[in-house]
């Protein structure tokens, strides 16, 4: 079952964070077709937020076809986002780990590595369009 | 729907002084409500807005209607309040078990089952004086009591603001927790922006004794406040934004500026422009 975090600095609005963690797992393969959310209650007590805002984070999915709620039974997982890139992810993410480690021990802060990511992300970005 | 509080022209008057004026609301019932004052934590009229809304005020000028009726105005309207004053005031000198079977002798509607399992839950001993309860644990006992009359409004005046931060979010994650559950309707106030932030549908500015909304009221017509849909929560109240939003090449502002039911807050000097009707394109 996914655990939803909120970040209070990141600039989304807590619906739109919840929306964007459920399409993450989607696309990562962490949630799969079938699989339940967690119930509107459930997330509202955990997270301290308001239900309105959980329920439309749902309704947001449900719209994209993501997600389907059955009354009384739950919200169920009705399409993956995951694609073929998935066997890849494996060798991908210890490459990310590794340089990870790097970072840290080259004394990077949480702050520095996620600016020199988004840069160097943009960067490879504003290339390929280039 | 029907509206939880309804007012029109809202006024109280100490001696010389307007502690509210001109104020004009209109809740639909199911919603979490915040209450903030901008201007310090004191002052700002919300504890005389709370007050009348409760009935322990009456209003200088003009009309309050909470569910349906006049505040406090006979036994049925009573049950269908809950208030919590400020500063969580229980009673020193009784138990736990004391505050519940007090509870269940004034409220025709009290849900035993669901005090007893709140008190089990937050692991309070019953047999504890309230006196000798942390300040975490009194508001916790307070907001039991609340709950557990089954209101079809729980006012919350300052529920947190004694409270430290671990506390302060169990606090709201019970109180989530209750509204997803039985469905009540909150108006809570803070001076705290933090506080309702994320706990909040609807938020109410008070500058200087003045209701400050931030939407016109037209966006509170029968036709705007049913259940949460997409074409409602698109014609409610907008985020306010100092500057206009960033065209995308399809024309439409982006995903990240999409209006929210909840407006963005933005506390500090611009604090009173930020809350006018906002110049949103339509």
């Amino acid at each position: 079952m996914i655990e939803f975090h909120l970040n209070s600095r990141c600039g989304l609005s807590p619906y739109q964070q919840l929306v964007q963690q459920v399409r993450h797992a989607l696309r990562l393969g962490l949630l799969d077709e079938g699989d339940r959310l967690p119930t509107v209650k459930d997330v509202a007590k955990q997270m301290a937020v308001n239900p309105n805002t959980v329920l439309k984070a749902y309704r947001e999915l449900e719209h994209d076809g993501l997600v389907a709620a059955r009354p009384g039974v739950g919200t169920f997982v009705t399409r993956t986002l995951a694609d073929g890139t998935l066997a890849a992810h494996g060798p991908l993410r210890k490459d990310l780990q590794r340089w990870l480690t790097k970072a840290r021990l080259a004394g990077l802060d949480d702050e520095s590595i996620e600016a020199l990511f988004m840069n160097t992300f943009r960067d490879a970005a504003g290339e390929d369009v280039a | 729907m029907s509206a939880v509080l309804r007012a029109q022209g809202l006024g109280k008057r100490y001696k010389q002084r307007w502690a509210l004026q001109n104020c004009d609301l209109d809740i639909p019932a199911g919603r979490v409500v915040g209450l903030v004052g901008l201007v310090g934590p004191n002052g700002a009229g919300k504890s005389t807005l709370l007050n009348l809304a409760s009935g322990m005020l009456t209003p200088t000028a003009g009309t309050i209607e909470v569910c349906g009726g006049r505040p406090a105005e006979g036994v049925e309207q009573l049950a269908k309040v809950g208030f919590v004053a400020q500063d969580t005031p229980v009673y020193a000198a009784l138990s736990v078990a004391d505050h519940l079977d007090l509870g269940k002798r004034l409220n025709p509607a009290w849900d035993d089952a669901v005090a007893r399992d709140r008190i089990r839950h937050l692991g309070l001993n019953s047999r504890q004086k309230a006196g000798k309860l942390s300040g975490g644990q009194r508001a916790q006992l307070a907001l039991t009591l609340g709950i557990a009359k089954r209101p079809e409004l729980l006012i919350l005046d300052e529920p947190v603001a004694a409270l430290d931060p671990l506390a302060r979010r169990e606090f709201m994650q019970d109180l989530m927790e209750a509204v997803a559950e039985h469905e009540l309707s909150v108006v809570l106030s803070s001076h705290l922006v933090s506080d309702v932030e994320r706990t909040c549908d609807y938020v109410i500015v008070l500058v200087d004794s003045r209701c400050r909304w931030p939407a016109t009221s037209t966006t509170w017509s029968p036709a705007t406040t049913g259940s949460p849909d997409r074409a409602g929560t698109r014609r409610r109240c907008r985020p306010v934004s100092t500057s206009s939003p960033p065209a995308t090449p399809t024309g439409r502002p982006p995903s990240w500026c999409a209006p929210t039911r909840r407006s963005t807050i933005r506390p500090g000097p611009s604090a009173r422009s930020v809350w006018k009707t906002s110049s949103w394109p339509t």
